[in-house]
């Protein structure tokens, strides 16, 4: 069985950056990806807020740079999604994916967090054909089209900019009369000819056939009316839900499901660190989840350099 | 590696609906961060499945055509297609273990 010194759960701004570090600092390192690197940056059009681009930087370019920074360092990449983790007796972690099993003196998890879904009926029939969590993957399908968006915080506003470059009209559907979403977001949004705010109201079904979304029914929730919107597509932004399964009954979890960790991103389990969304009170932001990788690779290292001196 | 040859809305019936093996085809444009993610695993499944299955690619914003008989609405979508029939979908960056398992399945049916 392959052993790793550093082994990293997810392939984001956090895992990554973990990653760079690692790797730079001579320990055989390892990287899990599930799915895309780059994590929830991969698919965002324009990073307006990481210091050093001021003229931003797409989401995708930004991952793959930070992915090849890493594997210069001489980290490696692995497309497979662990399944579970434990902790063996000798101290040692075990992950196994449908690929097989490895082995890791200390394990970095940055799993991040996933999109939520409405779990209405017709979301999971239509996913795909119009019910979507990536604007920049699928807004151009519905150029000229009226489309719906979901939700009142930045990634709402964001990718509803993003698709209003495509769609003749955005429904930004929102369940309170106020949004979340930054100042400078909420004024683009407002100023946007192509924006129409729906306030206090939820979608309570997505209609469609094989031909895809045609509408959504919607509630206010104050006034309990009901109507239908013809729109063709659905990008649902919700809030998220950390990626913490794995550590389920491995190390203490907030009520949100976070990971508690201490200020140098370690848990309760020696030799384990969680770093990024899927820690208690993170700042849900690249810049945070980067330098909160940088802290438990720091601190991976010190650990090994503690636990395991004869291979230092 | 074999790169997938890129097909287009003229293509489609003699490449894919003709075909005797069976085809997958990757439809991806030049915007899609994920689309690039996709190219290189369907890049190796291809010298993988070489002389069982055919593999190819099509630019969505060059033909609009094929993806919209098909309903595509999100990309990357990878369609399986058996004697002109279309056997299955696949929505999304999947790991390639996911891959395959999905494409075996369309292939045994």
């Amino acid at each position: 069985m392959k052993e790793y010194d550093i082994a990293i759960v997810g392939g984001g701004g956090a895992g990554l950056t973990a990653a760079l570090y690692a790797a730079r600092a001579r320990r055989q390192t390892v990287v899990f990806e599930r799915k895309i690197t780059g994590g929830q940056i991969a698919t965002t059009d324009i990073v307006e807020n990481f210091p050093g681009f001021p003229e931003g930087v797409n989401g995708f370019d930004l991952a793959q740079r930070m992915l090849q920074q890493a594997e210069k360092f001489g980290a490696e990449t692995l497309y497979d999604e662990v399944r579970t983790l434990c902790r063996d007796d000798d101290g040692r972690f075990r992950l196994t994916t449908e690929a097989g099993g490895y082995r890791a003196k200390a394990v970095v998890v940055t799993a991040g967090a996933d999109y939520n879904r409405l779990g209405v009926p017709g979301e999971t029939e239509l996913t795909g054909r119009g019910v979507s969590w990536c604007a920049t993957c699928d807004a151009a399908f519905f150029k000229g089209q009226e489309v719906a968006v979901v939700g009142g915080g930045d990634s709402a506003l964001d990718e509803g900019l993003f698709v209003s470059r495509y769609a003749s009209r955005v429904h930004l559907i929102h369940r309170r009369d106020t949004l979340r979403a930054s100042e400078i977001l909420q004024e683009r949004a407002r100023a946007n000819p192509r924006f129409t705010f729906t306030w206090d109201t939820v979608v309570e079904r997505i209609a469609g056939d094989e031909a895809g979304v045609s509408g959504v029914e919607l509630r206010n929730v104050r006034t309990d009316a009901r109507w239908r919107l013809p729109v063709s597509a659905v990008f649902i932004f919700i809030g998220q839900s950390p990626n913490s399964h794995l550590l389920r009954g491995l190390v203490d979890l907030d009520g949100g499901g976070h990971a508690r960790v201490d200020l140098r991103m370690r848990t309760s389990v020696p030799g384990l660190f969680v770093a990024g969304d899927v820690r208690t009170q993170a700042a849900r932001q690249l810049v945070a989840a980067c330098g909160d990788g940088a802290t438990a690779a720091l601190a991976a290292e010190q650990y090994l350099d503690e636990t395991y001196p004869e291979a230092g | 590696m074999a790169e997938p040859r890129e097909i287009t809305d003229q293509s489609f019936e003699t490449d894919v609906v003709a075909s005797e093996l069976p085809v997958l085809v990757d439809f991806w444009a030049p915007w899609c961060g994920p689309c690039r993610m996709v190219a290189p695993v369907v890049a190796e499944l291809s010298d993988e499945y070489a002389g069982k299955m055919n593999f190819f690619k099509m630019n969505t914003d060059e033909n609009p055509q094929v993806p919209s008989r098909f309903g595509i609405r999100s990309i990357p979508t990878l369609l399986i297609f058996k004697s002109g029939e279309l056997k299955g979908t696949i929505v999304g960056f999947r790991p390639k273990s996911d891959l395959k398992k999905r494409i075996d399945e369309a292939l045994s049916v």
